[in-house]
């Protein structure tokens, strides 16, 4: 798997005047680089562009390749790009459980199958029991753990990382950190992360990029 | 996922434009060739000025005019004062939640079951005399006074403030809400300032150009408003847009094209009266500047800001008796002057051998229910459309969303109904669910844009990388988590329906009656008892409907803390 960002150029339509110079990124797979830039300079745009969030306001262009493929006007939900926010966004009107079955593949057919796989998920990410709780009564961390896995269950071909440590205590960091680290690297993911915390890009101990 | 979302826009727009805008033309068009004397089904086919020289001949015009401008002009003025002094005198004394719970009885409750209340309350014989008689006044019988109905519409001014004083309150507090009321008091008054200056010379001035629109869509209804005029309004002769309805309804056939010329001449007033105000605007904004410029730094206006709120609280009393004496009268048996409460009490005035206020109550549900689905349908699609499509609304989609608002129902209503019946359509259930929908649409509409827009995009943009469609995200994650603003939207729409009086009385040609067609009807000199209970039944519909939006999310959504309605 691989991720390959060429000449990559954002630009807001009302001025014109790209957010940053063309980027050109190649990621493999289980590797995880970083981008790093003051805040405001357009890092969550980037995401965005290479997710397929990214709203008529802005002007794309250049390649974002994944696997070899052309992404560039593909719609988000056919990207097959998961993507990890800051405030892990977990639906708050879904049960912890029904989150994870929300990024299990439709081909993943009967209750029981699905239940399994929500189960082995929560599992996996020490959470055994967490399938009725309400999102909203998680801690950050927990809740960052549920949103990897439920971007994993989705079996993506990459993943977005926008800050998502950047809320958690100081002395949580480090595990969710090696947690999602951990995870990607066993999957072979080509990981992206947008962040303004040098401790991160340590942590990630791939190359760091500049914005 | 642009195109279809273009499309998507596309289809609101042209039904949008299609069931709405073209109507409404078509409503004046009709109108204006009976205003000049064009009535094919009379025989008149050759235009003139005869209906206008008839109008202006008709006794009791120009005092018709001249109370229909003084009304609205006053009601609007009285209302928009009131409103402003009162949010700068509780600002940040009462939160916002607090000030919605406040509120929405008042909005809740149809202008009409509102006016009867007062009506009960303020007449002679009502309860506010009822309860000083005779120990203070010594009256045992009622004074001959006329406090209902007086020749000035002092009882009619007093009726709309008990109504759009609330409204403009929510308005004025949802407006409050995007500035930094807190820092600009705190710099003002650190620069001299007086509390009640600062509200007048920094806060304001923000604040206004945010409830504009609302201040004109309450102009429009006081200036053309009927229900409310014909329970409090003087009757003979009454304001203009009474006088319309009466003319329109006459046995006279003659009375017809002078009629269609006050509803077109209705209509001019309130597109003057809108242009007059935005003049007055103008001139305020400029004498303003010059004010603020010179820097006084008038310490005194506190004590207005606290009559303001004075009274504020006393119409919000006045609007809570007039919901209770409503309720004492549908339940009254024998209640005579000046007792201050009923001798007897009875649940006869509920027993209905005819069937006719459970008729009456089950066509209002259906209209309600049928008009709030197809608004709420049509606004969903447009949100979703536009949200899909990117970019923020443009201003005549706003003007589009308004226009039925601002534009009178008398005015084109009376066309509106001349179409329906050349096509066979007149008088149907399905002609008032449209023609009530044009009113209720902008309500749903302006009450569900802000939560909509307010749901953090992440959360769809999750979704999206999840591989959830466009169609998914939208059943699957923003209606489940916009479900508490949905629903309260829903419940404003159906009291929007509920209260809906000319939609029902034109479309329906007579033969639909709802509560509140019926107790507008009976408002006029029949029994309490029988009054009481049907603005009862009026009132309880919209509450209900607001309890269900309420209780259904707490129900069906128990044990999810966060859902709050998608803020983060």
């Amino acid at each position: 798997m691989s991720l390959e960002l060429v000449d990559l150029r954002i630009a807001p339509r009302d001025t014109s005047r790209p957010l940053f110079r063309p980027l050109s990124v190649s990621v493999t797979g289980g590797e995880v680089v970083t981008i790093m830039g003051p805040s405001g300079i357009g890092k969550s745009t980037l995401l965005d562009a290479i997710g397929g969030h990214i709203g008529p306001g802005f002007a794309v262009s250049g390649r974002v390749r994944l696997d070899g493929r052309d992404l560039v006007g593909l719609p988000a939900e056919r990207r097959r790009i998961g993507v990890l926010f800051q405030d892990a966004m977990l639906f708050p009107h879904l049960s912890v459980g029904q989150n994870l079955a929300f990024g299990l593949p439709p081909g993943l057919r009967g209750r029981t199958a699905r239940r399994a796989a929500v189960e082995a998920a929560l599992h996996q990410a020490g959470l055994a029991g967490f399938n009725d709780r309400d999102p909203a009564t998680l801690s950050g961390g927990e809740r960052t753990r549920v949103a990897l896995m439920r971007s994993l269950l989705a079996d993506p071909r990459a993943l977005l990382l926008d800050e998502p440590f950047s809320k958690l205590d100081a002395d949580l960091r480090d595990d969710i950190r090696g947690f999602v680290f951990d995870h990607v690297r066993r999957r072979k993911i080509p990981v992206l992360m947008v962040t303004h915390d040098a401790e991160d890009a340590a942590a990630a101990g791939g190359p760091v990029v500049r914005l | 996922m642009k195109v279809e979302g273009r499309a998507l826009r596309g289809i609101v727009l042209l039904l949008v434009f299609g069931g709405i805008v073209l109507p409404i033309l078509a409503g004046f068009w009709q109108t204006a060739r009976a205003a000049f004397g064009v009535m094919p089904a009379l025989g008149d086919r050759t235009a003139s000025l005869a209906p206008w020289y008839t109008l202006f001949a008709l006794p009791g015009f120009a005092t018709s005019l001249r109370l229909t401008l003084v009304t609205g002009f006053g009601a609007t003025a009285l209302a928009l004062i009131l409103a402003t002094g009162f949010c700068a005198a509780v600002h940040g004394r009462i939160g916002p939640q607090a000030a919605a719970r406040m509120l929405s009885p008042y909005l809740a409750t149809p202008h009409a079951a509102m006016a009867i209340g007062l009506s009960f309350l303020i007449a002679p014989s009502g309860w506010v005399v009822r309860l000083l008689s005779p120990w203070l006044t010594s009256w045992r019988v009622p004074p001959e006074a006329i406090t209902v109905g007086d020749r000035w519409g002092l009882a009619l001014i007093l009726g709309l403030l008990v109504k759009e004083v609330p409204f403009l309150l929510l308005v004025i507090l949802s407006a409050l809400g995007q500035i930094p009321v807190r820092r600009h008091l705190a710099q003002g008054r650190a620069l001299g300032y007086g509390r009640g200056i600062v509200w007048i010379k920094v806060i304001m001035p923000q604040v206004y150009p945010l409830i504009r629109l609302p201040i004109y869509v309450v102009l429009a209804f006081t200036l053309s408003v009927v229900d409310v005029s014909i329970i409090l309004g003087p009757s003979n002769p009454p304001t203009l847009s009474v006088a319309v309805l009466r003319w329109f309804s006459s046995p006279d056939v003659n009375r017809m094209m002078p009629a269609a010329a006050a509803a077109l001449l209705q209509a001019g007033i309130v597109l003057a009266g809108i242009a007059l105000w935005w003049a007055g605007e103008r001139t305020v904004i400029r004498l303003g500047h010059w004010w603020i410029g010179r820097g006084g730094r008038g310490l005194s206006a506190e004590p207005g800001l606290w009559m303001a709120s004075a009274l504020v609280a006393g119409l919000m009393a006045l609007g809570a008796l007039a919901l209770v004496v409503l309720l004492i009268w549908s339940w009254a048996w024998r209640w005579s002057f000046p007792e201050a409460l009923p001798q007897s009490w009875s649940a006869r005035n509920w027993i209905d051998p005819s069937g006719s206020w459970y008729r009456a109550l089950a066509a209002t549900v259906e209209i309600g229910l049928a008009t709030t689905g197809i608004s709420l349908a049509l606004a969903v699609a447009w949100l979703e459309g536009e949200q899909r499509v990117g970019g923020g609304r443009l201003r005549w989609a706003t003007g589009l969303i308004y226009l039925p608002l601002l534009v009178p129902q008398i005015g084109f209503l009376y066309g509106l109904n001349v179409v329906f019946l050349e096509a066979g359509l007149g008088g149907s259930m399905a002609a008032v669910i449209w023609a009530q929908t044009l009113f209720v649409f902008p309500y749903v509409m302006i009450t569900l844009s802000d939560p909509w827009r307010a749901l953090d995009r992440r959360l769809v943009a999750a979704a999206a990388s999840l591989g959830a469609t466009p169609l998914g995200r939208l059943v699957r994650v923003k209606l489940p988590i916009l479900m508490r603003p949905i629903l309260t939207t829903a419940a404003v729409g159906f009291a929007v329906s509920v209260a809906q009086y000319l939609p029902t009385l034109f479309m329906g040609a007579g033969r639909i009656a709802t509560l509140t067609t019926e107790a507008v009807t009976l408002s006029s000199g029949s029994d309490r008892r029988i009054v009481g209970v049907y603005a009862i039944l009026q009132s309880a519909l919209p509450f209900a409907a607001y309890g269900a939006a309420i209780l259904l999310p707490s129900i069906l959504q128990h044990n999810r803390r966060a859902l709050t309605g998608g803020f983060s």
